[in-house]
């Protein structure tokens, strides 16, 4: 239950509320106790009066509007129990979804990289469903149990206190039993709430791979693989289903084991004149007035352990560290950033990765240049480029913009002034308008078009029946490929970044268009810093730097001409596309 | 999102039956579980029969000896319901289990049948929820839901005819509340379906939103888009929050209401015996018993509420899952297949057009393919180039038969694809897809698709061709590395790497390379390139690229312009011709060749 304490400083912010709501639990619970008071006492004056053929209706007319009021007034207080408790579980569950996604905005690339999507919507959904679950009715019934135990108790013992006694005996093994079954069915809950989250998270592969999977006609094969994964969570289910299936019937016996053994003994006590009839019937109503409490007991204990449980998961998400935020060495003056970079001795090791993907990496790109980055697949270009916005940070080495470490500069600030655009689109499943003015805040009409126009995608929208209206599917599935690259290129257009950096982004692209995008994004970018990655040698020719990069490493650096002149692994990529003009010229 | 908001009725007749249809090969299991729950009830309703002879008889009489008797009886009928009742616990949920995992099956395998255009429409979230979630929500009905619905019903009437039995004035007076409480009941459900269905709503607003910024949240951060995220996320949530807490409202006047009306039913029966006492057909145990069955009669009654709810998320649920199940986008084989063993790979579109989005009348239709016409012969290498958008991949879109063309045919062999089974036909043809997917997993299960007539070496060996050997081996455990979702731990280019080895490993008879290279280095293309020339000879393949280095070697280019085709002819053709192709492979070569004339 420990990982619940976590949710004190939630409770502390309505302790008001809850303390109220605590009262009416108080309040609803001596009201309910009452009446059965009241029916004892009917019972006996129906007794008597029929053995002395001396009763009139009106005599127990006190009795039974005493009854109904005595339940209105506990049902006001229930009423009341949960417009608090039960409201108050409804906004916590609101403050810890809140919180959970602001908390999960900060954490860095590697750790989505690593974290299965559907993990963190069951933590989203499920686990914080859980935790509120919990929360109602964990303050709720504990308070209402001990309350109405203590209170029935007492009143029990006013009657016969040995007659308690006995009654009590089956009680400690309830929640003996209880306690027991709840654990066996915690472990078989979890495991099957497991196996839940691998039958989604199939699913979900299959459905996101469904275009793979009908070009390789896999259909048969997925089905096989789900019906594996269905048919083992049917067996957890029934495992637990077994455990559980226990619970409710021992409960009864055990609580039917003190109505037998009441009836029995009290009804000696009665024979014997030591117990009035009135007396047992309270007693027994008494006691089914235990059941209740007991088994909700048993439930509450059942739900507390389901929340502590996904509290814990939750706690572990909480307290994954962003590796990448402002700390102390932050300089919250810097508000502008120019565009001039520096690398200096970095390298980079990706998490869990036994490579390097970068090594030692020295390189200045003054203000206003642009930069164009080529060189072999998996060579580290992305990686080299994503330490600019600190999507990662360097293992070692430092990296500067206009001569400060990024580090020192607010993460915000530094992101505001980059443009990105990453080597694999994603778009939201929104209108493309929004889609483009997604990077910025005052983003008129004008200003999407414009980077629409920049990026070149302003015709193919024009042709689209509802222009920038349109709605894309999930990221973007019916754009054709190079529509979506440049719609991913007009959203970082949009920004008027101080660096642009475009990786690998015009590979969907066909020359002629690429052509007009850079001719255009040169115009808007004279001052400003670029870094362009590419394969193709027409997209880097007329860049003022070009760096080849293999193996984690710069291997050559220089422009155009200088790298062909070099002879080396440049020249030769230039040699390997000139091969086929040549050829053509013979 | 207008799906979530669909909420039937707690009862609806023809989704019932179509949901018994489900139970049925359980049906005996049901009847056992109803039998069994009778059984309950019925044990369950005697038991203030014990109470009244205990009082009335035994203790009347003295009779301490017949009170041992009464007790023990009552003990032994205590036992037998609880070894029932947990037989039926198991035996409810066992046939909900089964249930659900036969409709589960289903939804599933008939997704695994919908064509692409049924998920261009419809997002993956949605259809996860239906496979899990929904089906999940129909557990609880199949199981507890309508066994436990009977067993109420059976006992309301046990009880019922008890109470008739004992004391049919009393019966009366006791089930006199009984149109207040329905008419409370009618209300607060009235006001609960609201309510659900805000709340339904919101949930599935919540999951959306979650699943796509969680996806996207890259995106969300270098964009600085946090806070504006966060914000719209505490409005959505704020109003589940409000919704849920309207529903709280409704419940919390329904349940004391139950209780109070119960109240009543006690004061009514104890007044009542009052008024009664003097004709003296009342007795003391009588009026016991009466309290008991009271509080026995609420139980059910307050459960059918709770039922009520589990009906009601049911009805909702099973009514979209129906929903999916009707869905009618699928392509269908033809009845009389033409057998497709042994395949050439002759290629032909004749007169092709084609739509993603039809309307109703030609001029509305969005053409995205216009008269398209064009042939490759067995064996040879085709390259489509064109501007972006200009509708390439819907070609190859259209040969995997993924979607069915609105006018002309495709051939191949001379056979129209629609006389083929799909599945026969794309076992024909490999496809590299411009966007790359890879499962998670591990590295050889990516190449093989978990095929086990690909074996181990085979697998390498297509590696090896892409040039992907090398850093499959680098990578921690090698071919059995770890895949993440979506290969998020992979280059991009070695993602592509991958896909292409698997359409290799297919070893298919036509191949169809999509931007298969667009993100792998000029020197790996060659060498890849080189490295299936010979692998190739005899297929027919088909090669889209912009970049043109990269399709130097086919045999012939077909040039597209916004969904027509342009030129059709060799490299040499098509520059002679002084077209589209020869304005690219200007643009992508002018510098090179000024650099060589200066
Ligand atoms: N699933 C779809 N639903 C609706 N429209 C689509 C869909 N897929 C593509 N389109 C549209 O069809 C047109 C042609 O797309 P296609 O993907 O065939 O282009 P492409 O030639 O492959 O382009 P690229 O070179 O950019 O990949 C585009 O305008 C695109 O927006
Ligand atoms: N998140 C990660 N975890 C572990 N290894 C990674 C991760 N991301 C990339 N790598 C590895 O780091 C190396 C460099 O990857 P990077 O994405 O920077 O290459 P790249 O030069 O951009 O390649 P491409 O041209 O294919 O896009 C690759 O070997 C890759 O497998
Ligand atoms: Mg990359
Ligand atoms: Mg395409």
């Amino acid at each position: 239950m420990k990982p619940l304490l976590r949710l004190l400083p939630y409770l502390a912010k309505y302790k008001r509320t809850l303390f109220v709501g605590f009262l009416t639990v108080v309040g609803s619970n001596i009201f309910t106790v009452l009446p059965p008071l009241f029916i004892g006492e009917a019972i006996d004056l129906l007794k008597e009066g029929l053995e002395a053929k001396s009763i009139g209706g009106t005599d127990l007319v006190t009795y039974a509007v005493g009854i109904v009021v005595f339940f209105l007034i506990a049902g006001t207080f229930t009423f009341f129990t949960r417009q608090t408790l039960i409201v108050v579980s409804r906004h916590i569950e609101y403050d810890l979804r809140n919180d959970f996604l602001s908390h999960i905005q900060k954490l860095s690339l590697s750790f989505y990289q690593n974290t299965p999507t559907g993990d963190l919507m069951a933590h989203a959904t499920n686990d914080i469903s859980a935790v509120r679950n919990c929360l109602g009715p964990g303050i709720m019934y504990p308070t209402d149990t001990i309350l109405a135990f203590t209170m029935v108790i007492a009143m029990m013992l006013r009657i016969d206190w040995e007659l308690t006694l006995l009654a009590m005996i089956p009680l400690p093994f309830v929640s003996f039993a209880v306690y027991r079954l709840g654990k066996v069915v915690h472990k078989k809950f979890e495991e099957r709430q497991k196996q839940y989250g691998e039958m989604t998270t199939r699913a979900q592969e299959n459905l996101s791979g469904i275009r793979v999977v009908k070009a390789y006609v896999r259909e048969e094969y997925e089905t096989g693989l789900f019906r594996t994964m269905s048919f083992e969570y049917l067996k957890k289910n029934l495992v637990l289903a077994r455990v559980q299936s226990i619970m409710w019937p021992l409960m009864f016996l055990l609580v039917g084991l003190s109505l037998v053994i009441t009836i029995y003994f009290g009804g000696l006590k009665v024979i014997a004149n030591e117990l009035s009839v009135g007396g047992l019937t309270k007693f027994l109503i008494y006691l089914t007035m235990l059941i209740w409490p007991m088994i909700a007991f048993g439930w509450v204990i059942n739900i507390l352990q389901q929340g502590a449980a996904s509290m814990d998961r939750l706690a572990k998400i909480f307290d994954t560290k962003p590796e990448v935020q402002d700390a102390e060495q932050t300089d919250h003056t810097i508000t502008e950033i120019k565009g001039a970079i520096e690398f200096r001795n970095v390298s980079f090791t990706h998490k869990g990765a036994v490579r390097a993907s970068l090594s030692d990496i020295n390189l200045m790109v003054p203000k206003g240049a642009t930069l164009a980055v080529i060189g072999y697949t998996g060579a580290g270009k992305s990686t080299f480029v994503n330490l600019i916005p600190r999507l990662y940070d360097a293992t070692s080495g430092d990296v500067l913009i206009d001569g400060r470490n990024v580090k020192e500069i607010p993460l915000e600030v530094l992101r505001r002034n980059i443009g990105y655009v990453p080597q694999e689109t994603f778009l939201f499943s929104d209108s493309l308008a929004e889609n483009i003015s997604y990077g910025t805040d005052n983003g008129t009409e004008e200003h999407v078009r414009d980077a629409a126009e920049i990026s070149q995608i302003a015709r193919d929208i024009s042709d689209f029946p509802l222009g920038y209206a349109t709605m894309l599917g999930e990221r973007g599935i019916t754009l054709s490929g190079g529509q979506k690259q440049r719609t991913s290129i007009a959203r970082a257009v949009m920004r008027k970044p101080k660096i642009l950096i475009l990786d690998d982004a015009l590979s969907a692209v066909d020359t002629y268009t690429e052509e007009e995008i850079l001719k255009r994004l040169r115009r808007i970018m004279k001052d400003r810093t670029s870094i362009i990655i590419s394969h193709r040698i027409s997209t880097v020719k007329n860049a003022d730097m070009i760096v080849v990069m293999d193996d984690g490493k710069i291997v050559e650096r220089g422009t155009h001409d200088e790298l062909v002149e070099r002879g080396g692994v440049y020249a030769e990529l230039h040699q390997k596309q000139l091969l086929e003009q040549e050829l053509e010229n013979l | 999102m207008h799906e979530e908001e669909i909420l039937g009725k707690a009862y609806d007749a023809s989704l019932m039956r179509r949901l018994l249809f489900y139970i049925r090969p359980y049906r005996w299991h049901v009847v056992l579980g109803i039998v069994l729950s009778v059984a309950v009830s019925g044990l369950e309703a005697v038991r203030p029969y014990f109470t009244k002879i205990a009082v009335d008889v035994n203790i009347a009489e003295k009779d301490g000896n017949g009170l041992l008797v009464t007790a023990l009886a009552f003990l032994g009928v205590l036992l037998l319901r609880g070894v029932i009742q947990y037989f039926n616990a198991y035996l409810t949920q066992w046939i909900g289990q089964k249930t659900i995992f036969d409709l589960r099956m289903q939804v599933f395998e008939h997704l695994q049948s919908r064509s692409l255009r049924f998920y261009d429409k419809n997002p993956i979230g949605r259809l996860i929820t239906r496979v899990t979630n929904d089906t999940e929500v129909l557990n609880e009905m199949f199981s507890s839901g309508i066994v436990m619905v009977f067993s109420d019903i059976f006992t309301i009437i046990g009880i019922l005819s008890l109470m008739f039995t004992m004391n049919w004035q009393l019966a009366l007076i006791s089930l006199s509340v009984l149109p207040l409480l329905f008419y409370g009941t009618f209300l607060f459900r009235k006001k609960a379906r609201e309510a659900y269905r805000e709340v339904r709503i919101q949930i599935a607003r919540i999951n959306t939103f979650m699943q796509e910024h969680i996806t996207g949240m890259m995106v969300d951060q270098v964009f600085n888009r946090e806070k504006k995220s966060f914000e719209k996320f505490t409005e959505i949530n704020a109003a589940h929050r409000n919704a849920n807490i309207k529903s709280i409202f409704y419940y919390a006047l329904f349940y004391p209401g139950v209780d109070l009306i119960g109240a009543i039913a006690v004061g009514l029966i104890i007044w009542y015996a009052g008024v009664d006492a003097l004709e003296g057909t009342i007795t003391v145990g009588t009026v016991i018993a009466f309290l008991q069955f009271n509080e026995m009669f609420w139980r059910p009654i307050r459960d059918l509420s709770e039922k009520y709810n589990i009906m009601q998320t049911a009805m909702a649920s099973s009514e979209r899952i129906f929903k999916l199940l009707d869905d009618k986008t699928a392509i269908v084989d033809p009845v009389h297949p033409v057998p497709f063993e042994q395949v050439k790979g002759a290629i032909e579109f004749k007169n092709v057009w084609f739509a993603y989005n039809v309307g109703l009348t030609d001029a509305e239709t969005e053409w995205i393919l216009r008269d398209v016409s064009f042939r490759i012969n067995a064996g040879e290498t085709a390259a489509f180039v064109g501007h972006t958008g200009a509708g390439k991949t819907t070609i190859t879109n259209l040969l995997c038969r993924f979607y069915d063309v609105q006018k002309g045919e495709i051939l191949i062999d001379g056979v129209n694809i629609k006389q083929i089974r799909q599945q026969e036909l794309r076992k024909h043809i490999a496809v590299v897809l411009q966007d790359v997917f890879l499962f998670s997993g591990d590295i050889s299960s990516n190449i093989n698709l978990g095929d086990g007539t690909i074996p181990r070496e085979a697998v390498e060996q297509a590696a090896r061709t892409v040039g992907a050997d090398e850093f499959i081996r680098q990578l921690p455990g090698g071919y059995d590395a770890e895949v993440k979702e979506r290969g998020a731990t992979l280059s991009v280019g070695q993602k592509q790497l991958i896909s292409f080895a698997r359409a290799l490993a297919y070893n298919p008879q036509i191949l169809i390379l999509d931007e298969a290279t667009s993100s792998i280095d000029t020197e790996t293309e060659q060498l890849i390139q080189q490295a299936i020339e010979k692998l190739l000879r005899g297929r027919t393949s088909i090669v889209i690229a912009h970049r043109l280095s990269t399709i130097q070697n086919a045999g012939k280019i077909i040039v597209m312009h916004k969904g027509e085709i342009r030129e059709i002819g060799t490299h040499q053709e098509l520059l002679a011709h002084g077209g589209i192709y020869f304005k690219l492979y200007q643009l992508q070569y002018k510098d090179q060749e000024v650099r060589l004339t200066a």
